[in-house]
Order: structure tokens, then C-alpha cells, then sequence
């Protein structure tokens, strides 16, 4: 997937013209010191500060969806492409599966606090 | 000095019973018969530069079939045990410690072990082949994939005779596989052994879903794909939802087990019915990655067996994706008893209910494509006859078990061992023996010979039914799962006999499959023609064996079945060779050493996070780390076959003037 496109068998064409451009040095290294901070943050939220433990939650999942962000635009080059826009059907099957999974395990396991 | 070394192998190794024992000797025996044969015909060469690290997607195919045909074997002999144990009240043949870890190693390898890596087998020998690929798309991935899942399996396979096997169930519940309930090693062994097979598993549903969008000859549009590749589509997309739920779930319950954490646990807050709702996220979609392209199989033999069209090729498709999404709204009815309410199960039993429909609809167009076909009864045809009302009773007990409040009464009995074990055999197994017995021809070139197959047909298929058949009613009768053994009071003695001599009838049935193998490679009936069914798909319109890059000429598809509408237009006469003019060097991958190292790596990480030996656990990470660096830095991965070596296989074959 990087440069040199892990030599897929292109049907005897031969040559990778239509090489897409993936990302500069300059891409890579924002997304990693943003990925860092973002992973930091909560870190010290957790260990060094007295917030309550809604406000924590609240900073954990918010960081983590930014990271989510930073690593589809830094890293997985959600912006580029042409043709059917597999990535974006992707990512809307998967964020409707990731709701689907959290929304009814919280439904499924709120029973237990029913019964408590 | 000694005395320690003799208590550190006390507990390193498994001791006390004689069937371990023997176990012992006859891996140091076969290891020695295979350095021997090795060595003595100076194969070691052949075997690195062919085999261990080879990217070709056929090769790999057919390494992930031996190896779980060898997990079969394996899994077999552990059902074997138990239905031993069970055959009559009160034997003394296993004791319950014992009895409860073949249970547990008998599902995980049946599942993760078998059923798996024979998919996957059956996907790298078909899928390139059948859409005019000359591989993969990520021909080192799939050979990382495969060592993964190798080592993994060998991880897993180890705790046998060396620190003891897990015993906590197939799906390895907490609070039992928490620390508390099974402090041994045997935990750890499934926890690493999964996890490292399950990153091959979900790099391989990666490398298909890429392969399937990409790789297509010109002209096969998605609606002219040939039916197992869009059920190896559809299984694809389900892997890659579901496996990260199983990694993220075994990774939870090793931070419990490793450091202490309290996710799951009794105490400390944790919350157990947790990781049952999270494991069943991924273990009822994980019945669906495996049975989905059993079905395609189906639909390829039913309409090449038929001699006619696939019967409503759009509901079909559409069957398959809408079972691939609605796959993941079910898991709840795994535990029903569990009591999340009535909202909750009923929501979940419904869904489950839903997801028949399609199913329905996928058995009544196999029915249709047969109705007034020429129908021929070869060996694939046979297994897919066997496997339509074996799956409709399957699926119908599937439904009974839906209902919820029936359920309560259903749960963990027999009742619904039976059913697990009739959709997964007659669905699953008797798909995949189908797509073998279909495809064999293509990849080594010669038939599987017909009367031992048939004789292994008919004791699996009467075997299934004396075996599971009685399983419903002692489900009723009140036997549990898991129980280890039972009074004379109880009643169950002359059921339980009838199902064991079942299950002995398909242990014989194998024998038979081993048997046709090895017969076959002598005297089975070589395929010169490259199409010894007359079938519908372009992997047939190549030599068998294909040559290493599989089509000198890309094929280009203008319609549905095109292979068979060409051979059509043509009156059946063979294909003109093609004029060595159009050929042209070929651009392939490189072999790489790298995976089987990388794998390697993984296990000895895993071997020390088993028995928590630090030192070995980091150099293994280490080792995959290096592994990763090498390569990225390694930019010589393809190369040309050069044209003259095309034109002469080409000759060779008779495919070219």
C-alpha cells in the first residue's frame, strides 16, 4: 500500500501509471504528533487532575472521536480516490454497525441495573 | 540442580494420563519421521523456496486445506472422546477435568481451527481464478495471514501436552476463565492462540474484499459475478466487522488475567454478562462468515450440475448482503436466559426470525434451478442433494429456538447441540466437502475417486442422522450440555448409544476421505481437458493445474457465465489455442520469507505471554517488530516472467500455437 503497491498482480499491464499520491512527510507527521497529543490529553485528565468522573468520560470520548478524525484524514486518505465512493459506504456501514453494537449493549446490559 | 529441573517439567509438560501420554509419543515420532524424510531426500530447499514462502494464492490454498484437514482430524478425535464417555452411564473412560477441556478444544478448533482455515482454502484456490486474477490483491498479506493462522493454531494445539489445555468452553466464559476459576495456563493459550490466528483471519477478509472490487477482469461487472465470489464478498465484509469485536473482547479479558484488571470479574465491579454479550457480537456473525460461502458453493454445483442457470441470480445476491447486515442483530438469542426483559429478547427473536427469510429464499432457488435441469449425481452434486434437508431440519429447530420464552426450555440442552451440529455440519462441512470434491480437479489436476467417495458420503450422511437425530430428544429428556457423565436413573443410556455409534460412522466416513485422497493421487482420473464437469465459471476454462500465473490471456467477460455461453456459441468444440503473438510477459509477485518469520515471531510472543516468561514474550514482540521494519524497507517485491517461459507452459499445456 505504500509506495510500492505490495506487487499486486495487475492483469499484465505492467506499469503503475496512474499512481496515486499518498500524502506528504508533512501529513504524516501532523497526524502523528496530533495522535499523540490526542492520546496525552486523557492521560493527564485522568492522572493529574480532579475532574468528576462525568467529566471525565466526556474527555475521553471526545478525544477519541477527534483521533478517529485525525487517523481517516492523516492516515487512511479518506479525501482521496476516485471512481464509487467505496470508503464512504464503508464508513457509514461501519458507524451504523459501531452504533448498533454500543446503543443495544447499553439496552441489552441496562436490564441489570433494573434487577440491582 | 536435577530436582528442580524435574519439578519445572512436572508442571511444563501434562503428566497423569495415559492418553496424553501417548499423545506425547506419537508427536515426537511423527516430528522424527518428518526431519527424516527431510533430510534423507535433501528436501529442505524444495520445501522453503515451493511452500513455506510462497504468495501464490493456490499454493496457499491448498496449505490451508492440509492444515485443517489436520484440525478436523484432531477436533474428530476429540468428539470421538467424548461421545466415548457419554456412550453408556457412569463410564470411567474420561475423568470431568479432562472431560470439560476436549469439550472446550473441540469447539474452538472445529470453529477457528477447521471451519475456518477451510474457507479460507477454498477462497484462495477459487476466488482469483474465478474473476481472471492472477492473484491476490495483497499476495505477502495472504502469505502473513496464513502463517498467522498456522502458529496460532499450534499455540493453541500445544496446551495439550505442554501446560495443559483450556477448559473454560469453546467461548471461554468469565468468571470461569478469569483467574480466579482457571488459574493454569490453559486460558492463556486460547486467549494468544485466537488472537494471533484472528489478525490473519481479518487481514484475509481485508485482502478478498480488495481483490473481489479490484481485480475483476474487464468486463465483469459486480451483477455478472459468479455467485461463490459474491458469497466470499459478503463473508468478506461480515470478517471485517466482526473479528476487531473478538480481538477488542480476548484482549479485555487478558488485561484481566494478566494484569489484574477487573472488567469481567465477580468482584471489583466488574461485569461478566458483559463479555458474553460482546463475545456473541462476534461468535453469531462468525456463523455466517462460515456458512455464506458453503451457500455459494451450493449455488456454483447446483447450476453446473443442473446444466442450467443459477435460478434468481438477483435474489440470491440480494439474500446473501441482506444476511451479511441482519447477521448482526441477532446475538442477543445466544442468551436469552440471561434476562435482559422482554423488550429486549423479543427485539432479538425477531431478527433472528428474519434472518430465515433470505435463507428461505436461497433453498428454494437451489430448488428451482434443479427443477427440470439434466441433473448428473457426481460427488458434489451428491453432497449438495445431502446438505438441502439436512439445513432445512437445521434451520427449522434454528426458528423453534428463536421463539424466546421456548427458549428457557431449549437452553444449553441437547436439544440444542443437535441443532448447532445440523446446520453446522450439513451446512458448513457438507458445503465445504462439496466445494473440495468440485474443485480438486482444478487445482491438482486429477478426479477424487468416485466409489471410495461414495462410500464416504453414505457413512457421514447416515452417520449425521443416528448421531443427532437422538441428541433432539435427549434434549427434551432433560441431558444437559457439558455433563460429563450420567446415572442409569436418568434414561438416556440407549440414546446415547444410538448417537455414539453415529458419530463413529462419520469418524469412518473420514477414514474413507483420507483413504480416496491418497488412492486418488495414484489412480484418480487425471483431467486433461482443464473443465472435467462441464462447468460455468472461468477458473474452467484454463489447464489443470493452472500455470503459476494462472491466465497467459486476461480474460474479458461480457456477460453472466460467460465461460459456458462462449463454450456454447462454439457447440462445446474445444477453445482455439491462442497465437503465441498475443502472449506477453507476465507481472508477478516475489516469494518472501518474511511472513512465516513474522508468524514465527508472534508464536514465541505468545508462547511467552502464556506462561508469562517476559524475557520471551519481548524478544517475540521484538522479533515482529524487526519482521515489519524488513519489510518496509524491501522495495525488489515483483518481477517479469519472461515471455519465453510463458510461450513454453503455454505450449506445454496445448494452449498455444
Amino acid at each position: 500500500m505504500s509506495q510500492h503497491p505490495a506487487g499486486a498482480a495487475d492483469h499484465g499491464h505492467g506499469h503503475h501509471d496512474e499512481h496515486e499520491n499518498h500524502g506528504s512527510l508533512k501529513a504524516y507527521v501532523i497526524g502523528f504528533i496530533l495522535s499523540i497529543v490526542l492520546t496525552v490529553i486523557p492521560l493527564l485528565v485522568v492522572f493529574q487532575t480532579n475532574m468528576s468522573k462525568n467529566g471525565i468520560i466526556i474527555t475521553i470520548v471526545t478525544m477519541a472521536v477527534i483521533q478517529l478524525l485525525v487517523q481517516l484524514l492523516f492516515f487512511m486518505h479518506i479525501r482521496e480516490g476516485e471512481g464509487p465512493k467505496y470508503n464512504v459506504m464503508t464508513l457509514i456501514l461501519g458507524l451504523f454497525i459501531v452504533v448498533v453494537i454500543v446503543a443495544s449493549s447499553v439496552w441489552i446490559m441496562s436490564f441489570n441495573s433494573v434487577v440491582q | 540442580m536435577y530436582a528442580s529441573i524435574k519439578s519445572f517439567a512436572s508442571s511444563f509438560f501434562v503428566t497423569g494420563d495415559p492418553l496424553i501420554y501417548g499423545a506425547d509419543v506419537s508427536i515426537v515420532l511423527t516430528s522424527i519421521a518428518v526431519l527424516f524424510v527431510l533430510f534423507y531426500f535433501k528436501k529442505w530447499g524444495w520445501l522453503w523456496r515451493e511452500w513455506l514462502t510462497t504468495v501464490d494464492h493456490k499454493k496457499i490454498g491448498i496449505m490451508y486445506l492440509f492444515a485443517s484437514l489436520l484440525m478436523l482430524f484432531r477436533g474428530g478425535v476429540d468428539a470421538l472422546l467424548m461421545r466415548t464417555q457419554l456412550a453408556l452411564p457412569n463410564v470411567q473412560f474420561l475423568q470431568a477435568d479432562h472431560y470439560n477441556a476436549v469439550f472446550t478444544t473441540h469447539g474452538t478448533i472445529m470453529i477457528l481451527f477447521m471451519a475456518m482455515p477451510m474457507m479460507f482454502g477454498l477462497f484462495n484456490m477459487v476466488v482469483p481464478l474465478q474473476i481472471g486474477a492472477r492473484d491476490v490483491a495483497y499476495p505477502f498479506l495472504n502469505s502473513v495471514s496464513f502463517w498467522l493462522f498456522f502458529f496460532g493454531a499450534m499455540l493453541f494445539n500445544l496446551s495439550f501436552v505442554i501446560g495443559g489445555s483450556p477448559d473454560a468452553g469453546w467461548l471461554s466464559y468469565p468468571p470461569l476463565s478469569e483467574m480466579s476459576g482457571s488459574p493454569g495456563v490453559g486460558e492463556n493459550f486460547y486467549i494468544w492462540g485466537i488472537q494471533i490466528s484472528g489478525i490473519g483471519s481479518l487481514a484475509t477478509g481485508i485482502n478478498f474484499i480488495v481483490t473481489i472490487l479490484k481485480m475483476r477482469a474487464p468486463g465483469m461487472k459486480f451483477m455478472k459475478m459468479p455467485m461463490f465470489t459474491w458469497s466470499v464478498f459478503s463473508s468478506s465484509i461480515i470478517i471485517i466487522f466482526a473479528f476487531p469485536i473478538l480481538t477488542v473482547t480476548l484482549a479485555l479479558l487478558f488485561i484481566d488475567r494478566y494484569m489484574g484488571g477487573h472488567l469481567f470479574t465477580m468482584d471489583g465491579g466488574g461485569f461478566p454478562m458483559m463479555y458474553i454479550n460482546l463475545i456473541w457480537m462476534w461468535g453469531h456473525p462468525e456463523v455466517y462468515i462460515v456458512v455464506l460461502p458453503a451457500f455459494g458453493i451450493f449455488s456454483e454445483i447446483v447450476a453446473t450440475f443442473s446444466r442450467k442457470r443459477i435460478f434468481g441470480y438477483k435474489s440470491m445476491v440480494f439474500a446473501l448482503l441482506s444476511i451479511s447486515i441482519l447477521s448482526f442483530f441477532t446475538w442477543v438469542h445466544h442468551f436469552f436466559t440471561m434476562g435482559s426483559g422482554a423488550d429486549v429478547n423479543v427485539a432479538f427473536a425477531i431478527a433472528t426470525m428474519a434472518i430465515g427469510i433470505p435463507t428461505g429464499a436461497k433453498v428454494f432457488n437451489w430448488l428451482f434451478t434443479m427443477f427440470r435441469g439434466r441433473i448428473r449425481l457426481e460427488q458434489p452434486m451428491m453432497w449438495t442433494l445431502a446438505f438441502i434437508p439436512c439445513f432445512v431440519v437445521g434451520g427449522a429447530t434454528g426458528v423453534m429456538l428463536a421463539v424466546a420464552p421456548a427458549d428457557y426450555q431449549y437452553h444449553n440442552s441437547y436439544f440444542l447441540i443437535a441443532h448447532f451440529h445440523q446446520v453446522l455440519i450439513g451446512g458448513v462441512v457438507f458445503g465445504y466437502l462439496a466445494g473440495i470434491y468440485y474443485w480438486w480437479p482444478k487445482l491438482f489436476g486429477f478426479k477424487l475417486n468416485e466409489r471410495l467417495g461414495k462410500y464416504a458420503f453414505w457413512l457421514w450422511n447416515i452417520g449425521f442422522y443416528v448421531c443427532f437425530m437422538p441428541q433432539y430428544a435427549l434434549g427434551f429428556m432433560g441431558m444437559t450440555r457439558r455433563v460429563y457423565t450420567y446415572g442409569w436413573d436418568m434414561g438416556w443410556g440407549p440414546l446415547n448409544l444410538v448417537s455414539t455409534i453415529g458419530a463413529f460412522l462419520m469418524g469412518i466416513g473420514f477414514v474413507f476421505q483420507v483413504w480416496q485422497i491418497l488412492y486418488s493421487v495414484k489412480y484418480g482420473e487425471r483431467d486433461t481437458t482443464g473443465d472435467p464437469w462441464n462447468a460455468r465459471t472461468l477458473e474452467w476454462s484454463i489447464p489443470s493445474p493452472p500455470p503459476m500465473y494462472n491466465f497467459a490471456v486476461v480474460p474479458v467477460v461480457d456477460e453472466r457465465d460467460s465461460f459456458w455461453e462462449d463454450k456454447e456459441r462454439r457447440d462445446f468444440a474445444p477453445a482455439p489455442p491462442v497465437p503465441v503473438s498475443k502472449l506477453e510477459s507476465i507481472h508477478m509477485p516475489k516469494n518472501s520469507g518474511v511472513p512465516i518469520i513474522f508468524a514465527a515471531c508472534w508464536f514465541i510472543a505468545g508462547f511467552g505471554f502464556v506462561f508469562d516468561w517476559k524475557w520471551m514474550a519481548f524478544s517475540g514482540l521484538a522479533g515482529v517488530g524487526i519482521s515489519l521494519l524488513v519489510r518496509s524497507f524491501t522495495y525488489d517485491t515483483d518481477y517479469y516472467v519472461p515471455l519465453e517461459e510463458v510461450i513454453e507452459t503455454e505450449k506445454a499445456a496445448g494452449r498455444a500455437v
